[in-house]
């Protein structure tokens, strides 16, 4: 054991990462104080709605806040022994694209419309293989492309994104992910722009893929059937705050925070009878610039009235007996009031 | 792509007969209805009946309009030849006939013009790429700093201060103020380089200047649209180098809007900057078709209108070829 | 109630592809290539596909902003099919449509008012009480604060937007809307509030809808029927439970095995009884002879590649409902395309 490193270091943790983007009409609180681990091979899954901080804790991660000069980051994000908040740009720039990489939601408009796909997965193989000449680069690349499942890749090489469909260009960017044999892989819904059928191909590609080379997953969603299938745990993610974490059987089998409930709600099910009426969340996501007072969830929420005005006033902690939960009302009735009140009507 | 190109060209062709129709109506046919008689503008009023008769046959005006339009086409393809009996002219192709003030030919006159333009407007527009792009790019890069604002006040101004008030004001302060440049006349490029240069380095500030602080905010605009694209979060999230974010992928599509407005700013000006041209006494096409409409010299300011026709529509031409050169999509549609 | 308030024949609907210096019409693009489908009067009718089946073109032939390359459509026993803009004046009022993206289908520089007020004053519906009070009566309707009927689009949230197209489509009380994909680009919480607020719309004012959407649970919440496109086709048409329960085209078994189930538990056996279907839909442009899923199908013979199944109801199996196949899934069949089993290439 090297001294300053213990042993017991998670392959990614974040600590109290809080961002803050100052625009005109006001300081937006993107992300406020969250905090999780990931080891490596498991995947971790991050729900929430739009404007939940979501995508923006994992652009943190990756430091793609960097270049926007109004960005305020804090808290400790540690990529095995290597902290990243403090780190360099140019230190977080090798590690872009290298050990940890991204795929995105939409591919076309992810990928430069006027250079070949082939050429752009070379760019990304050669940035971090400096000295590796091109011919190597470019097999490289066919190779990743047969790999992800490309018909005919020495072909495909020579096309541009618009030629790609939906499914194979989600595909290209998957092999431009993982050109470089990253340790972390963050996909941001990669799933959200595709058709249902060319989805379950990309997940069963992400699924085998992770287990071969043994990656650590974060896989951000807002469909919770996406994070059922993959995720080994869960964060719930609401106003920028984390509002319920744990293993994913639990917060699928016993969620606590009826936030997660309304979610749970809101959706029709497939493996369920129909239901006379869905139940979701009232009203709309809080603005970031001026989250409510007390528990920024309090406005929608079919408990508050029942904590006096402690849901008002009182910002929630993490916390709990079983998995943490962000949520005023007493621990020992959360099971109670899911199982009587919510769940007869999911 | 070949189909591309063909079709633009015969686009091209159609689009210049469509005009030389026009303009060849216009010229012809108003002063007509408008009764002034053009036989009378090209020999002088007090001509008698007998003269203005000849001239009527040989410039062929008793034929019908289409006839007339006709033989204008081929004089400009083939050359032509006006004849009155024995009295036989020859104007070589392209033939645009001749003055009716100096009974030049029009063709070389506009020829020797069109140097002139060619002059001022490649050196500016030279210029005003190099640095209304620059400009651009960098205010994008450091949007919301103070040399961004700067910068950017300095365009707006540049766009909206006509070229006669920036060009006095240049002559006035270089020429006469500081006699950091003599006062000089326009010097052809063959006959002496140097003094060519130097004639020419106010009329090429002053012009590139308005044109720069447009394509300063227009590079702006289009670099901060794609800085914002997804593709430019997709280089930096591959561990790009900044260098090659900007350089690579962000001026490659920023700059691609700019590639049109230049080529058809281009093209237009080579039709002459008659604001320029005047400020600076620069006889060019500018200057000449001033002097032609101010003396209703119908021939020139018929050339000239086409001579700026066809530039115009070359421009769009070359820019629709790029365009396919630089996006696939146009290409591979 | 099993009156058919709009009735599709044999409805085509090819674009052409030019090419070349003249232009030369080279193909078509057969976005809708011969369906049948009725709506019948009161019902939800659920139209499901992936992208490139076909169904939003279906959609906007039978509210006849396309007109359609063949077959006939009738509303209300009247045929459609041809009518100019002038002579469908009158029946826009009877059908509305509602669109996906609330962001650009709401004209930025107009109030909500003057977007709601509109299809009212094309019309020359007379309102008693006023036109402001007419568009504050709708904005009620749909879940709006009826004060906001000065405020621009871009002052409400997607889920906000999405009730004023709804409001704009009420406006002239229609028989049939249209919804096209109406809450795939809203957050679950919103999509599950505006799915209960058509439904409320519906038992309140006796709507029929036309339900055009790609997510099937969403689809089989809503709807009565359900009718599944593949490449612009019609492959399956039954009563929302039948289809679901017992799906008999290939197709329709591969889209509802390939949605995620939302339980970690079962999701070992989700992917096991998953039928991973290979590479993408074929171009539109060349359909595949015979049936046109038959590239993709684990049970294709011989017969798919010559002969187009029709959609036919078969006698032979007590559960069957119209489906366009030659061999029809059976229930509790062991299906052989289910992973990890590998499909031909």
């Amino acid at each position: 054991m090297s001294i300053g490193t213990p042993a017991s270091r998670p392959f990614l943790e974040v600590k109290d990462l809080t961002i803050r983007f100052e625009t005109d009409d006001g300081i937006v609180q993107a992300v406020t104080e969250s905090s999780f681990t990931l080891e490596k091979g498991k995947t971790l899954g991050i729900v929430g709605e739009s404007g939940s901080g979501k995508s923006v804790t994992s652009l943190g991660i990756l430091g793609l806040h960097r270049t926007r000069s109004n960005a305020k980051v804090s808290g400790e994000i540690w990529l095995e022994d290597q902290e990243l908040v403090t780190a360099t740009d140019e230190d977080v720039r090798k590690l872009r694209g290298g050990k940890m990489s991204m795929i995105f939601q939409d591919p076309l408009s992810a990928m430069h419309p006027y250079f070949t796909v082939g050429s752009q997965i070379v760019e990304a193989y050669r940035v971090h293989h400096p000295g590796v000449n091109k011919k190597v680069a470019r097999e490289r690349a066919i190779d990743m492309l047969a790999r992800v499942g490309i018909p005919q890749p020495e072909r495909r090489f020579n096309d541009y994104a618009h030629q790609f469909s939906g499914g194979m260009r989600q595909r290209a960017m998957i092999a431009m992910a993982l050109v470089n044999d990253p340790a972390l892989l963050i996909a941001d819904e990669p799933t959200t722009a595709l058709d249902v059928t060319v989805q379950a191909q990309i997940l069963d590609l992400i699924r085998d893929l992770q287990e071969e080379f043994g990656s650590a997953v974060i896989m951000i969603t807002h469909d919770l059937g996406v994070v059922a299938e993959l995720a080994d745990d869960v964060l719930v993610m609401y106003g920028g705050k984390i509002i319920e974490k744990g293993p994913a059987v639990d917060l699928f089998q016993a969620p606590e925070h009826p936030y997660t409930w309304g979610l749970l709600g809101s959706m029709p099910r497939l493996d369920r009878e129909v239901r006379d009426r869905l139940n979701p969340v009232k009203g709309s996501p809080p603005s970031l610039i001026n989250l409510p007072s007390g528990c920024s969830f309090h406005p929608r929420c079919p408990f508050a009235e029942r904590n006096g005005d402690r849901c008002f006033t009182e910002i929630p902690l993490l916390g709990g007996p079983r998995h943490p939960v962000a949520c005023h009302l007493p621990e020992d009735d959360r099971p109670r009031i899911f199982q009587q009140e919510v769940r007869p009507n999911l | 792509m070949l189909a591309y190109i063909i079709r633009r060209v015969i686009n091209s062709i159609i689009t210049l007969l469509v005009v030389t129709a026009v303009t060849f109506a216009i010229f012809f046919m108003v002063p007509k209805l408008t009764g002034s008689d053009p036989a009378l503008l090209y020999i002088g009023k007090n001509s008698d009946p007998a003269s203005v008769q000849g001239i009527r046959i040989k410039l062929g005006l008793n034929d019908p309009i289409p006839v007339q339009y006709g033989k204008f086409l081929k004089g400009l393809v083939a050359g032509r030849d006006y004849v009155n009996g024995n009295d036989i002219t020859h104007c070589p192709a392209p033939c645009l006939g001749y003055s009716f003030k100096t009974d030049q030919e029009v063709t070389p006159l506009l020829v020797g013009d069109l140097s002139v333009t060619l002059s001022l407007a490649v050196g500016a527009a030279i210029l005003w790429v190099l640095m209304g792009v620059a400009i651009g790019v960098l205010s994008a890069l450091r949007r919301g700093s103070f040399a961004d604002r700067g910068a950017m006040t300095v365009a707006l101004a540049g766009v909206s201060l006509p070229v006669y008030f920036t060009g006095l004001l240049a002559s006035a302060i270089f020429i006469r103020w500081l006699g950091w440049l003599p006062e000089s006349n326009y010097v052809p490029l063959t006959q002496n380089p140097g003094d060519w240069f130097v004639s020419l380095i106010l009329p090429w500030v002053t012009l590139a200047f308005l044109f720069a602080a447009t394509y300063a905010r227009l590079t702006r605009a289009n670099m901060l649209e794609t800085l914002g694209e997804d593709y430019i979060r997709t280089a930096r999230a591959k561990g790009l180098r900044e260098r090659s974010v900007i350089g690579k992928h962000a001026l490659r599509s920023g700059l691609t809007p700019i590639v049109t407005i230049f080529g058809l700013d281009l093209g237009a000006l080579l039709g002459g900057a008659i604001l320029t041209e005047n400020v600076f006494n620069l006889r060019g096409l500018g200057y000449q078709a001033l002097t032609a409409i101010r003396g209703n010299d119908l021939p020139v300011i018929l050339g000239v209108t086409l001579i700026a026709a066809f530039f115009i529509v070359a421009a769009n031409f070359v820019v629709d070829l790029v365009y396919g050169v630089i996006d696939p999509r146009v290409r591979l549609a | 109630m099993s009156e058919n308030l709009l009735e599709a024949t044999g409805v085509e609907k090819h674009f052409p592809i030019t090419k070349g210096l003249f232009k030369r019409q080279i193909g078509a693009v057969r976005a809708v290539d011969g369906i049948d489908l009725s709506i019948r009067t009161g019902e939800t009718l659920g139209l499901v596909g992936e992208s490139g089946s076909g169904k939003s073109t279906a959609g906007r032939l039978f509210t006849r902003i396309l007109e359609p390359t063949a077959g006939t459509i009738t509303f209300e026993g009247e045929d459609i099919s041809h009518k100019s803009v002038t002579q469908m004046r009158p029946l826009r009022r009877d059908v509305q449509m509602i669109f996906q993206d609330p962001y650009s289908s709401l004209n930025p520089r107009h109030t909500v008012g003057a977007i709601i007020s509109a299809p009212l004053q094309i019309q020359n519906i007379p309102t008693p009480n006023g036109v402001k009070k007419a568009v504050q009566d709708l904005l009620a309707l749909v879940g709006l604060n009826p004060e906001h009927y000065n405020r621009y689009p871009h002052e409400f949230s997607g889920g906000q937007r999405q009730r004023i197209g709804i409001a704009r489509a009420l406006a002239l009380r229609p028989k049939l809307i249209i919804a096209d994909e109406p809450v795939s680009a809203l957050d679950v919480s919103i999509q599950a509030q505006v799915v209960n607020l058509m439904e409320d719309l519906q038992r309140e004012f006796n709507l029929t809808y036309l339900f055009i959407a790609h997510d099937l649970s969403v689809v089989r919440h809503i709807s009565d029927r359900v009718a599944v496109m593949y490449l612009g086709k019609i492959v399956e048409v039954a009563d929302r439970d039948d289809l679901y329960k017992n799906p008999r085209h290939p197709y329709t078994v591969a889209l509802m095995s390939a949605v995620p189930v939302p339980d970690p538990v079962r999701r070992d056996r989700a992917q096991r009884e998953r039928v991973l279907l290979t590479g993408d839909v074929p171009s539109p442009i060349n359909p595949p002879s015979g049936c046109r899923f038959r590239t993709r199908c684990w049970k294709a013979q011989e017969i798919c590649a010559t002969e187009e199944p029709p959609l036919i109801t078969r006698l032979d199996d007590p559960e069957s409902h119209l489906t366009a196949c030659h061999f029809p899934v059976v229930n509790d069949e062991t299906v052989a395309g289910r992973r990890p089993a590998a499909t031909p290439a």
